[in-house]
């Protein structure tokens, strides 16, 4: 692991020269002081003895979060900040909101940060992020910043500051891990977690089967700044997570991701199956994939296979007080059924036969694949 | 030649000599002037700088730390309910060794809602790990707000300069500006060691385990008491310069054979001068004006009250339950000299409640009998109030 406060090693400075432009192309150019062999197909096995160090060199991608964190196994969020600050690239500057991925990536005296970083407090990331671009600005520079924070740092107590970046049109990209609830201090409700779900001050007992009130439809509320472009994604599609960063990082103005993140603590699931859970979540609609350009639906991720909530719900503990056969527990998975046909309805998310782009298409991994550039 | 300008122009003007690159601010009584002036700089193209008017205080404190992170000068000013909005920011920019400047217009903190001057506000977040000076006159707020920079960026410290307000930022009065060559001469363009920077990436604000935590704030508090050597040394090149002394860590008026001396923060010292002046028969007395209360000068203060026999403290704010904020700190600090003055300590002006002339026969008059109270607050007319609060 880098050192926090530290200077990276020299490759990676050189990784830094070459600015985003070259992050984003897909197959990027190796460091210029590796080995013409680094620039090998990805996807050919290599034979014998791992060299790690070798294999790390021969790593196409720019990576801004490295590996060696303290995140949970099959943490949603760890991965989905790898694929942003991966599509990212080196020329970007983060303000991170405080949360899980704040403390698991810089235990000091470490950091996991191969970008600049700062953490100042839990609802302000949007404030720093802007203080940072209107600096950059006035020194006539053109890095990139982006600032990211949980749910409960981007729908609750950070809301105020992101709006009033939105708003000022601030050349800042801000992304949202939504993981639906307070994971950080030990799962608490966030008005993102989904009705019925139960967290530590939303529990399920005799008078209440979990959280009362509706996830907070925050990406309507941020399109409705109009900004130039406002999108969800889920980590179960880290093609469309890049390729969603990208088209952000090329806006110059304020715009707004939120990607759809697994807590396997949180919501009760193995750590193997984070990937899984996402994409069904994004298959029953529960979670719509859309895109806003200036406030209006631009295109969404259509559902090839339509899968019923329950499906999504059994597979979860948070869910687990929705499958006894009571009358309540009967209503509210009826309940989750109709917001997920709601959705379904409101954005057009039934598919019209296979599509590269649609939910079943869209998870393939195809590396140097068209979806890459 | 010395304009008359109102204090908030001026402060205005000074911080724009300083070539701020980002501004950050929301609007609050009686900070306002100051940022309207400052607006205006930018629209007619005498300022080049990104002013950002932010959606509240918490977000101004923010962004100027973003800005000055990502390496440019910043500046933002508040007074009141702002700077308590922002405090939990405040003590993240103290703790991050971050170099901004801040004015707060001093106003009193609700209930019940006063948008008059007292400094409940700057006492209340003293311990958030900034450098704190008190301005006594517009001349001073205007040179101390340059001096601050400097101060700043040499510690890595963020420092508030404090002015009463409207006693000082809605006043008129003649003030000299000095020239931008002036200015540029003295304070050398912004510079941050951990500026970010993509072709060295830093991590900044990370988290300290109980390994490391006592460290961090021992190193704080260190760089805090060490400052007093750069506020002196800023204060030293700016006479050179100018000519003009705003009173170093604090300053002592008045005959040197005065048992009895007066300690003001803020700008009640003018009141006091001139209440010496309209009341020539009292007994000798010596004034001090307590400049800089964070880092709070000891030494100095004990200096100044080498062979006092009474000290008598006015401070405009107090901590409920307890009594004088400023009073309780000199009274800790004096306790180890041999023989140390009796301190009285008085609240005066609070919430905006004029401080009169004749302060200064009444307190002289009140030290004389001895009293069992250690704090009091000036001018209470008790028969307003119910019985039992009395």
């Amino acid at each position: 692991m880098p050192r926090a406060s530290g200077r990276s090693k020299t490759s990676d400075r050189a990784s830094s020269r070459r600015g985003r432009k070259a992050a984003d192309t897909a197959a990027e150019v190796p460091p210029p002081e590796a080995p013409v062999a680094a620039a090998a197909p990805a996807g050919v096995i290599v034979e014998g003895p791992v060299d790690l160090g070798e294999v790390r060199r021969r790593q196409p991608r720019f990576r801004g979060l490295e590996s060696g964190h303290r995140a949970c196994l099959g943490c949603g969020e760890a991965l989905a900040a790898r694929l942003v600050t991966e599509a990212a690239g080196p020329d970007v500057m983060l303000a991170n909101a405080t949360g899980c991925l704040e403390i698991f990536t810089t235990p000091w005296p470490e950091s996991a940060w191969r970008v600049p970083w700062v953490h100042s407090l839990f609802e302000n990331a949007a404030a720093v992020a802007a203080g940072m671009e209107a600096a950059l600005k006035a020194q006539g520079k053109r890095t990139k910043v982006i600032a990211m924070g949980g749910d409960g740092g981007t729908f609750d107590i950070g809301f105020q500051a992101l709006s009033g970046m939105l708003e000022r049109g601030h050349n800042v990209l801000y992304v949202c891990y939504d993981n639906e609830a307070y994971m950080n201090t030990g799962i608490q409700r966030s008005s993102s977690t989904p009705h019925s779900a139960v967290t530590t001050t939303s529990p399920a007992g005799k008078e209440r089967m979990g959280k009362r009130h509706l996830k907070k439809d925050i990406v309507s509320i941020i399109a409705a700044h109009h900004i130039p472009y406002a999108a969800t994604a889920s980590v179960a599609y880290p093609s469309d997570v890049r390729k969603k960063v990208r088209r952000a990082m090329a806006i110059d103005g304020p715009t707004f991701l939120q990607i759809h993140s697994p807590c396997p603590l949180g919501w009760g699931h193995d750590g193997s199956v984070t990937i899984e859970i996402a994409r069904l979540a994004v298959e029953t609609g529960l979670f719509p994939v859309i895109e806003l350009e200036r406030g209006s639906l631009a295109g969404v991720m259509p559902i090839r296979d339509k899968r019923p909530v329950v499906d999504y719900l059994k597979a979860q503990q948070r869910f687990r007080h929705l499958f006894v056969d009571e009358y309540r527990a009967k209503e509210e998975l009826e309940h989750l059924q109709a917001l997920a046909d709601h959705n379904i309805e409101v954005y057009g998310l039934l598919g019209d036969g296979e599509d590269p782009y649609d939910s079943a298409g869209a998870d393939t991994v195809r590396r140097g694949g068209s979806r890459w550039a | 030649m010395p304009k008359a300008l109102e204090g908030s122009q001026a402060i205005a003007r000074a911080v724009g000599l300083c070539r701020p690159q980002v501004v950050a601010a929301y609007p609050i009584t009686p900070q306002t002037h100051i940022v309207e002036n400052i607006s205006k700089l930018v629209a007619d193209g005498k300022l080049d700088c990104e002013f950002v008017s932010v959606e509240s205080e918490f977000s101004a404190a923010s962004v100027a730390l973003g800005a000055a992170l990502a390496g440019s000068r910043a500046y933002t000013a508040t007074a009141s309910q702002g700077l308590i909005l922002m405090s939990e920011v405040l003590f993240n920019i103290a703790g991050t060794r971050v170099p901004m400047v801040m004015t707060c217009a001093n106003r009193a903190l609700s209930a019940p809602l006063s948008i008059w001057n007292d400094q409940q506000d700057s006492m209340a977040v003293r311990d958030a790990g900034w450098i704190q000076i008190y301005c006594a006159d517009n001349q001073d707020a205007v040179d101390t707000t340059i001096q601050a920079f400097r101060i700043a960026e040499r510690c890595e410290l963020p420092v508030m300069v404090c002015v009463d307000g409207f006693t000082l930022t809605h006043t008129l009065e003649p003030i000299e500006i000095p020239t931008q060559q002036q200015v540029d001469e003295f304070l050398p363009p912004y510079r941050f060691a951990r500026t970010l920077n993509p072709l060295s990436p830093i991590s900044l604000g990370t988290l300290v385990s109980p390994d490391f935590f006592p460290e961090a704030r021992h190193s704080l508090h260190q760089a805090l008491l060490r400052s007093q050597e750069e506020i002196v040394a800023a204060e030293d090149d700016w006479q050179a310069a100018t000519g003009r002394r705003s009173g170093g860590l604090l300053e002592v008026v008045g005959p040197e054979d005065a048992d009895v001396a007066i300690l003001t923060i803020g700008s009640a010292f003018g009141t006091l001068v001139e209440a010496v002046e309209s009341y020539p028969d009292v007994r000798p007395v010596k004034l001090i004006k307590l400049r800089v209360f964070r880092p709070f000068p000891s030494e100095a203060l004990k200096a100044a009250c080498l062979g006092l026999a009474d000290l008598v403290v006015l401070e405009r704010a107090f901590s409920p339950g307890m009594g004088g904020i400023v009073g309780s700190e000199v009274r800790a600090v004096l306790s180890d000299m041999s023989q140390p003055p009796r301190v009285h300590g008085y609240a005066v002006g609070l919430g905006g409640r004029d401080i009169p002339m004749d302060i200064l026969p009444r307190i002289l008059e009140s030290i004389e009998t001895p009293s069992e109270v250690p704090f009091r607050i000036f001018d209470v007319e008790l028969s307003r109030l119910p019985e039992e609060d009395r």
